[in-house]
């Protein structure tokens, strides 16, 4: 082999490798922005009520998740939207309420039976 | 245990050691109760060591009833597994006073989750109750999910509203008030424009000398807002009453004594039949409050009420239900 021809095949190797290398990169780029993505569109959140409280009080999702809300106390809650948007049945301990949030917004809500218990879910 | 306290006295003109324009605020608490005597305006209490005053008063008394709250029926979990053999002891209890009360006033949460069957078994409890007839307003655990249909069908035939209603025993008037409706976000207990419209008219042609008893489930001063413990409008409605020179007011929902006197008006809480809640402030939540067994029923109890008439005066006697309970 010559010089010329070495130099050659050197050159495709390089070219080789470092297309290889940016299709790996793109690849993993890729996976790391569906990762990041979906780390912003859950498909499920979860609120917790315990101590006459919900928690976190205030979430926020992107359109199309569904949040569900567990009543931990000994006393039984309600989930109702201040603007009347959704509204669960009572929940007695360890019930569960779903609601999936399709339209961007901010969806304040209360427990109908403690009024003092507040909270906010906020759809992009 | 027991705690009797009070505030210190502010204005003691007649120089007797009860401060009429303050207030005077007493506390039963585990085991005892606290026997009260309005009178004018002023509320004189006495721990349980002085109960024959109250046996006095019952003996003068022209009209008696009782208040017994929050059977939340339906709760089955600790501190009380069986709140059906809690009501049936305070049944029991009301049966064995000296004299049959009246009437009994329930101050709501009958149910614990508005559910008919729950009604059903309070109603089979209570035809044990040597008492026929009994009053009731709604708590919030009445009027879950129907907006208090069922409540009304079963207990409130003949009243306006959302369930308010009045009626008079022996010169007194009873107004049964609902402020567990339509609660906003953020807010308390709430009475309404339109049932506070009804309260006037209903007041309006009534004589200042009469006695006026008020029941509602959810506490009509504000005894600890954070947990809602109070009433939004409940100042419109003591300013509706304010010609008259004796107002008593009874409610539920805390499930612990309670009384304050403002002026011409004493308030007073009753213990629940089902369960007891913290005192204010002392729990990061107003939920059950977690007792040894064998404390539970001297944390829950009866009110009796004995009114004297020509005297303007209410005997409030408070008893939990393991009082008397070991002589028997």
């Amino acid at each position: 082999m010559n010089f010329q021809m070495h130099r050659f095949v050197s050159w495709v190797v390089a070219v080789m490798l470092a297309t290889f290398a940016a299709m790996m990169f793109a690849a993993a780029n890729t996976q790391a922005l569906q990762a990041a993505q979906s780390a912003q569109t859950p498909a499920a959140v979860e609120v917790k009520i315990d101590n006459f409280s919900f928690a976190p009080v205030e979430i926020s999702v992107s359109a199309g998740t569904t949040v569900t809300w567990t009543n931990r106390d000994d006393i039984p809650h309600t989930v109702v939207s201040t603007d009347k948007v959704f509204k669960s049945k009572v929940l007695d301990t360890d019930d569960k309420y779903s609601y999936t949030f399709t339209k961007p917004g901010t969806y304040p809500y209360f427990c109908s039976v403690h009024p003092k218990m507040t909270g906010t879910v906020v759809v992009k | 245990m027991s705690i009797l306290k009070s505030r210190k006295l502010i204005h003691d003109h007649n120089h007797d050691g009860i401060d009429r324009r303050g207030f005077l605020e007493c506390m039963a608490w585990a085991g005892t109760g606290v026997f009260c005597v309005m009178s004018g305006g002023v509320l004189k209490s006495f721990s349980m060591s002085d109960f024959g005053n109250a046996k006095r008063w019952s003996s003068k008394g022209e009209l008696i009833f009782a208040q017994i709250s929050d059977s939340h029926m339906g709760f089955n979990k600790p501190a009380n597994p069986d709140v059906t053999a809690t009501l049936q002891a305070a049944v029991d209890k009301l049966n064995a006073l000296p004299e049959v009360p009246e009437f009994l006033l329930h101050t709501g949460d009958v149910s614990h989750l508005s559910r008919p069957d729950e009604f059903d078994n309070v109603d089979q409890v209570l035809k044990s109750a040597k008492t026929k007839d009994v009053f009731y307003v709604p708590g919030e655990h009445d009027v879950i999910d129907d907006d208090g249909r069922g409540f009304r069908e079963r207990y409130g035939k003949d009243t306006k509203g959302a369930g308010w209603y009045s009626f008079d025993k022996k010169g007194v008037h009873f107004i049964g008030l609902v402020n567990v409706m339509n609660l906003k976000a953020g807010g308390l207990g709430t009475l309404g424009a339109e049932q506070l419209a009804w309260m006037a008219d209903d007041v309006k042609s009534l004589k200042s000398s009469t006695p006026i008893v008020v029941f509602a489930h959810i506490p009509l001063w504000s005894v600890y807002p954070e947990w809602g413990w109070g009433t939004d409008d409940a100042a419109q409605a003591l300013g509706l009453l304010k010609k008259f020179g004796s107002v008593s007011v009874l409610n539920g929902h805390i499930h612990q004594t309670l009384q304050k006197v403002e002026g011409n008006v004493t308030f007073h809480t009753a213990m629940s039949t089902a369960f007891p809640q913290p005192h204010p402030g002392t729990a990061p939540s107003p939920g059950p409050l977690k007792v040894p067994a064998d404390q539970l029923r001297s944390l829950l109890g009866i009110t009796d009420v004995t009114y004297v008439q020509g005297q303007q005066a209410l005997a409030v006697v408070d008893s939990t239900l393991s009082e008397g309970a070991e002589n028997s």
